[in-house]
């Protein structure tokens, strides 16, 4: 993040802290206990997959773009993002620490062999089927995948829980998009980017890379010479999204990276909730992400992002794991327009992601919720930057950070108002919790203010977990680790409460899962 | 026949090998079940700190001696299985824990020690009804119980709320540490009803108080006086009063 004059910097670090020197000599010894077992969504898929040649060149991008059929103007568009890849280096200022990446030991395109789309959901291959339900995923939903007309309806209504239609991204590739008639009644559009090209190509070609420019930065640019495929919808004027929508990507094959890319517009008064949750098998080596993802929302809309991310973060020496280096923006382009962002941050070895808002339009509001948890190893430099642009445009910003284990976590944000943006406000609240004593948390808050009646405000805690709390639960028979989770979950309430009700209990449990092993 | 708790010549110490300081030392005490036994003493005799050996408090070393609740060693149990077998203590400071609500963590709790023991777990509609009864009887307002456990409570409510967890959680043996203090004259007589609704052959209390007045309420089968880390004197419910009039120098002169 570029940060210039008026910029202010502090930073918590965990030795700072007082602890009591009985709960840590555990917390060190059980973290060295961490063991890769805790990731249950470790199994990989045997299964035919086609590649590009590995490694990266014109050659390559030629072979995605032909192997999904791409009109002209997007091979060109990928060609030039190439070009400029090429000059650009790897950003270091993050607070991450990872071996040199060799970007030609990666296939950048890997698809389930029988073919990139199937006509039905029949034609899928059993062992995709299979590995989503594995992760929970309900694709198999009878009545939807049977395609029986009315089925969908009928099933939906007898049902008390929210629906959720799902977008299945295996590797490279959607598989599968459920409740999509029923999406369409309403005029949404809620299909892959690549069949969305085809179908969709005067949308995409109008939004593409107007929030993430091509050039934006090194892995952003990466993505637009190689994205694969990824998530498109459009709500239209008006409409508010019968179901929360939601994508779920998994990484199977081997030393491959995964290059989404994800594209949401909300057109004038129109309103969205999505839904994106990953998972990956366990390899020894480091597997790549680098995700773009680009939000839209005009005149009075709005669209809330939630991501519950539990990629594989490495084993308790730091080997394997993703690397998670992704760039999300969402446009605030319309007057009163608003985006906010959930984020439950639990895996991956190195995560490198600042979701953030560009606050155009007048009175548009931008959010950030955030739960980052660092176990073993793991690192996270996440965050987000709140740029305000219109007049009275509002931000608010509570990140939540927990540290176990030897692992870092960081919180870098940036607030920056524009001269033009008069009264505007900002909220942040950075909490950091630290269990142990080999972990590190640092809040580091810039803050760009060109504009006198700005109001700012900025909060930073960092706390150690309890041992006074930790035994009042044990005494009233609260097991240690679910005390430690519970606790945990009281320290997140504020963020939990933004997540839609079923990812908020699949969040917490995760919370649990990961920071296994954290004390004891 | 044997006492529920039995403690026989126990010691303990706090702090670091090298500075370990002995609080506890040969403190023996027996308390059966259906009684209720009162422990005064003064500041720093080491009465919370038996009440932290006998839960499992981490930071305390047992150096000598022996604890045993039905016969059972509980010295070496963790403290969620102390409280599983019924254990409970009511905090002399009880803890906040910010964004946990009340309910929450006793449905927790009481789920917990269910599952410990082999039982089934609360239905949500038996635990609403359960704790509406309860805080009804200690006068809790149910807005209350919604709030995180302990922020912001004020000293007597926090006294009242551990209360509302013993009656929600009914176990076993029940230590009091000081929960009188801190509770204004009609939330006292209400904390007192509370207790001696508990009282029942099957339960032993240990009741940890400086005054008298809460006794008048919570009639004791057996008042001990701790000091230097053990039980010097052991008496009937008057020796509360006459600690009361004459002082510890008074008693413990004659008792040395
Ligand atoms: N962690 C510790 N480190 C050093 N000394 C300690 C520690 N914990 C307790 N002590 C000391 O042990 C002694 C007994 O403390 P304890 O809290 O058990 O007293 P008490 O009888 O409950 O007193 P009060 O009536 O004031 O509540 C005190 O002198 C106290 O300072
Ligand atoms: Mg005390």
């Amino acid at each position: 993040m570029d940060c210039c004059g008026g910029t202010t910097e502090h930073e918590d670090d965990c030795g700072e802290v007082k602890v009591k020197d009985s709960i840590d000599a555990k917390t060190v010894e059980a973290a060295k206990a961490l063991e890769s077992e805790n990731y249950s969504a470790g199994f990989s898929t045997t299964i035919e997959t086609d590649f590009a040649p590995k490694g990266l060149s014109e050659d390559t991008i030629r072979y995605i773009s032909a192997a999904k059929n791409e009109p002209e103007w997007l091979l060109e568009w990928r060609l030039k993002a190439y070009e400029r890849w090429l000059t650009m280096e790897e950003p270091s200022w993050a607070m991450v620490r990872y071996p040199k990446i060799d970007y030609q030991g990666y296939y950048y395109y890997a698809a389930p062999k029988a073919g990139a789309k199937y006509a039905s959901i029949d034609d899928v291959p059993k062992e995709i089927l299979e590995t989503y339900e594995k992760l929970g995923i309900p694709l198999r939903e009878a009545e939807v995948l049977l395609g029986v007309e009315g089925a969908v309806e009928t099933a939906a209504e007898g049902r008390e829980k929210p629906r959720v239609a799902v977008d299945a991204v295996f590797d490279s590739v959607s598989v599968a998009t459920t409740f999509r008639k029923e999406l369409q009644k309403a005029g949404v559009i809620f299909m892959s980017i690549s069949e969305a090209v085809h179908e969709y190509p005067d949308l995409v070609k109008k939004y593409l890379g107007t929030v993430v420019p091509q050039s934006d930065n090194f892995f952003a640019t990466l993505n637009s010479a190689v994205f694969s495929d990824g998530t498109f919808v459009y709500i239209p004027k008006g409409v508010r999204c019968p179901m929360e929508l939601s994508t779920y990507f998994r990484m199977n094959a081997e030393n491959t990276g995964q290059f989404e890319r994800t594209l949401i517009i909300a057109d004038e008064a129109a309103y969205v909730s999505y839904l994106e949750g990953c998972t990956a098998p366990m390899r020894d080596e480091n597997q790549l992400h680098a995700a773009v993802v680009e939000l839209v929302a005009l005149e009075d809309a709005e669209i809330k992002y939630s991501t519950v991310q539990n990629w594989w973060p490495g084993d308790e020496d730091g080997k394997g794991g993703i690397f998670n280096f992704v760039t999300k923006r969402g446009d605030c382009r319309g007057d009163r327009s608003k985006i906010s962002w959930t984020q439950v941050e639990t895996g991956s070895a190195v995560t490198w992601k600042y979701p953030s808002c560009i606050l155009r339009g007048d009175d548009s509001v931008g959010e950030f919720y955030s739960i980052a948890v660092t176990n073993g190893r793991q690192q996270a430099d996440t965050g987000t930057k709140m740029i305000h642009l219109g007049k009275r445009t509002k931000s608010r910003i509570i990140s939540k950070g927990i540290s176990a284990g030897k692992s870092d976590n960081t919180y870098r944000g940036l607030v920056s108002v524009n001269r033009k943006a008069v009264n505007a406000r900002n909220f942040t609240q950075c909490d950091s919790l630290l269990i142990g004593d080999k972990c590190g948390a640092h809040t580091i808050p810039y803050v760009e203010n060109r504009c006198a009646s700005a109001q700012l405000e900025h909060e930073a805690t960092t706390t150690k977990l309890s041992e006074d709390q930790l035994f009042y639960a044990r005494q009233r028979g609260i097991a240690e680790e679910d005390a430690v989770a519970l606790l945990v979950n009281g320290f997140v309430r504020d963020v939990l409460q933004h997540l839609p009700m079923e990812f908020a209990v699949e969040a917490q449990s995760l919370l649990k899962v990961s920071l296994e092993g954290s004390v004891g | 026949m044997r006492p529920m708790l039995k403690i026989t010549d126990l010691s303990a110490a706090v702090g670091e090998d090298s500075e370990a300081k002995t609080i506890l030392n040969g403190l023996s005490l027996d308390v059966p079940a259906g009684e209720v036994h009162a422990i005064m003493g003064p500041n720093g005799a080491g009465k919370s700190t038996l009440s932290y050996v006998l839960t499992g408090r981490s930071g305390y070393e047992v150096t000598g001696g022996s604890a045993t609740l039905n016969g059972e060693n509980v010295l070496d149990m963790d403290p969620e299985t102390r409280a599983a077998k019924g254990m409970f203590l009511s905090f002399q400071y009880p803890v906040e824990i910010p964004g946990v609500p009340v309910m929450t963590f006793v449905r927790t709790a009481m789920n917990a020690q269910r599952k410990a023991r082999g039982e089934d777990e609360i239905s949500a509609p038996d635990f609403i009804k359960k704790s509406r009864d309860v805080a009804k009887t200690l006068n809790l307002d149910a807005e209350m119980l919604k709030r995180p456990v302990n922020v912001g409570f004020s000293g007597g409510e926090k006294k009242r709320l551990e209360i509302y967890q013993m009656m929600m959680l009914e176990p076993k043996f029940l230590i009091l540490d000081e929960t009188d203090s801190g509770l204004d004259i009609d939330a006292l007589k209400t904390v007192a009803d509370g207790v001696n609704a508990m009282r029942d052959p099957s339960r032993g209390m240990l009741v940890i108080t400086h005054y008298q007045r809460l006794l008048d309420y919570i009639k004791p089968d057996k008042v001990h006086v701790l000091a230097k880390g053990r039980i010097i004197k052991t008496g009937e419910a008057d020796l509360a009063l006459r600690l009361e009039k004459e002082g510890y120098d008074g008693v413990l002169g004659e008792a040395a």
